[in-house]
């Protein structure tokens, strides 16, 4: 008998699960705050099914009710995709060690 | 147009990369680098989605208008958001991820021929199952993070909102989730994925506004967690790596700051989303306020304590935030440093308003990582230190946390502040904190209370020095 695909995405999850706890508990406490920007980032790779979902109308019509909710999906997921990275980006520039004054 | 095995091998790659985004925060040296994982991780995770559909047609352009337009958005908050609103924004956020999954789930709902799971009315059994697992997650995530936004942002007090028969009510609604998810599976009736959304909605809500605004942090991870779910749940109806490995990150990411801000505050989890803590420990505590002596001070005599101390240790807490006084901190600090001072700064775990807010605002005021301590790391040092500064926190350095079995806080991990030779406490007034306990430390014979704005009252000092 063959294996269904669903038991081998179910591994994956699993294991990912495993690899998250053992990674995040290796983030310093001080950098938690850019963990949850940055995961909401990741988080938003859901623009995939988004995209998916938005080009399901065929060439005649682009839109139909389901592609409309893909589109929106679309704009929600890009909003966090560039918001979340970005101020992860501003926040990480700001995290510096000792130096000699600069002024 | 890209094969099947060749796209899914980019998503599995682009999840390994955001592997390395979350792994390259364990330190902040790698931890830009980290983001450029991630980014990049995005960026073929999108180009393979487009390749794999190979449909260039009108519907392209307007995917790409639609991620300009967000991503426009997206951009101009995140330039804009002072640090001090970083809880809100995460919130805000995290509320978008809620949608999004929720927005996908209902185009597989109706159109699931695009997605290869069968056709409406006869959708594949297991793609049903987790697209309403996914879907209810989502809308859950989505209702709670508003909540947590409107209360974060101030526009919704963040006093918990307790009725009577809320648990009972909140466990008939999570039942009937479940038993929905079933029904919806063995009838494929479009009514009941509906009638399950606002029902998902609507626990959302329920289960955030019995939870004050002090728990925010657990709050918080735990809306970050649920985005994690409802990502996975849509990574397998759409048999995506990249989602499911996402998911499963986020997922477990937003549990464990869960639990360690549960640790911070020596609650378990199920006591902070139960909720109504401090809603009935104010009165509580009405009745027993006996009014007792406390010293209080002003600039001038803050500055000469300190300008006397070889060694200062700085407690920042929300009220900092509040009073947007990291810079004028930093700005003392300085000058202290100038007279030989050592200087450093010990952080609660559950200072702010979520994990880690007082780091980034101490780091957005050019304080430098290497100066600020978590709560082991420094706790010993306050007996050899000569002054501590609590500027905005409370409950975290109230020593009947250890010796009062009575309180609701005994057994908080706190900081121990009374150790210091002189404790400078700037607070507003006298009021408890959130706990809604009296602070024994306000009325110790070392203590040195200074009611004003923390921005003022640190401005003034630094003259003073």
């Amino acid at each position: 008998m063959e294996i269904d695909p669903l038991i081998f995405r179910l591994s994956i999850f699993i294991l990912s699960i495993f690899v998250g706890y053992y990674v995040v508990w290796s983030v310093t406490p001080s950098l938690h705050t850019p963990l949850m920007s940055v995961t909401n980032a990741i988080s938003s790779v859901i623009i995939v099914g988004a995209i998916i979902a938005g080009l399901s109308g065929n060439s005649d019509s682009v839109f139909n009710t389901s592609s409309i909710f893909g589109f929106l999906a679309i704009a929600l997921a890009a909003i966090n995709i560039f918001g979340g990275f970005l101020v992860t980006q501003r926040m990480l520039a700001m995290y510096k060690k000792k130096k000699k004054e600069k002024k | 147009m890209i094969s099947a095995n060749l796209s899914a091998i980019f998503y599995l790659i682009s999840g390994v990369l955001f592997i390395l985004a979350l792994r390259g925060l364990s330190s902040p040296e790698t931890s830009r680098q980290g983001n450029f994982f991630g980014i990049l991780g995005m960026i073929i995770a999108v180009t393979v989605t487009f390749l794999s559909i190979g449909n260039f047609s009108s519907g392209f352009v307007f995917v790409l208008i639609f991620i300009l337009v967000g991503g426009s958005i997206g951009a101009f908050i995140a330039y804009r958001i002072p640090m001090t609103a970083m809880p809100e924004l995460v919130a805000g956020f995290h509320s978008l991820v809620g949608l999004a999954a929720v927005f996908v789930a209902i185009s597989a709902f109706l159109n699931p021929a695009a997605f290869n799971l069968g056709m409406p009315g006869n959708i594949k059994l297991g793609s049903l199952i987790e697209m309403s697992i996914g879907a209810a997650v989502g809308a859950i995530t989505f209702s709670g993070s508003v909540i947590a936004f409107l209360k974060l942002q101030g526009i919704m007090s963040g006093s918990p909102i307790t009725f009577k028969g809320q648990h009972p009510l909140n466990a008939i609604i999570l039942i009937s989730i479940i038993a929905l998810i079933y029904l919806l599976c063995s009838t494929q009736s479009s009514n009941l994925f509906w009638i399950l959304l606002a029902v998902s909605f609507l626990i959302g809500f329920l289960i955030i506004i019995p939870i004050g605004g002090a728990d925010m942090p657990v709050v918080i991870s735990m809306l970050n967690s649920y985005s994690g779910w409802a990502a996975a749940g849509i990574g397998f109806t759409l048999e995506n790596t990249a989602l499911i490995i996402t998911g499963a990150l986020v997922g477990s990411s937003g549990a464990i700051l869960s639990y360690i801000m549960c640790k911070g505050m020596n609650r378990s989890f199920f006591n902070v989303i139960l909720g109504g803590f401090g809603a009935t420990d104010e009165k509580s505590s009405g009745s027993s306020k006996e009014q007792r002596p406390v010293k209080s001070g002003n600039a001038d005599d803050a500055a000469f304590l300190m300008k006397n101390a070889s060694s200062v240790i700085i407690v920042p807490g929300y009220g900092m935030a509040v009073a947007q006084a990291q810079h004028a901190l930093r700005e003392m600090v300085d000058t202290l440093k100038k007279n030989d001072i050592k200087v450093s700064y010990a952080i609660h775990p559950v200072a702010g308003r979520m994990p880690g807010h007082m780091n980034v605002l101490l780091a957005e005021a050019n304080v430098p990582y290497d100066e600020v301590f978590e709560l082991e790391e420094i706790n010993n040092d306050f007996a050899n230190a000569d002054v501590a500064f609590v500027i905005g926190a409370n409950d975290v350095t109230n020593p009947v946390a250890k010796t009062d079995p009575q309180s609701p806080i005994y057994g908080m991990p706190v900081l121990d502040v009374e150790k210091c030779k002189s404790v400078l406490f700037v607070k507003r007034s006298l009021s408890p904190g959130y706990a809604g306990i009296d602070n024994d430390l306000f009325y110790k014979e070392n203590t040195l209370m200074l009611f004003a704005d923390a921005k003022k009252m640190t401005e003034d000092i630094t003259k003073n020095l």
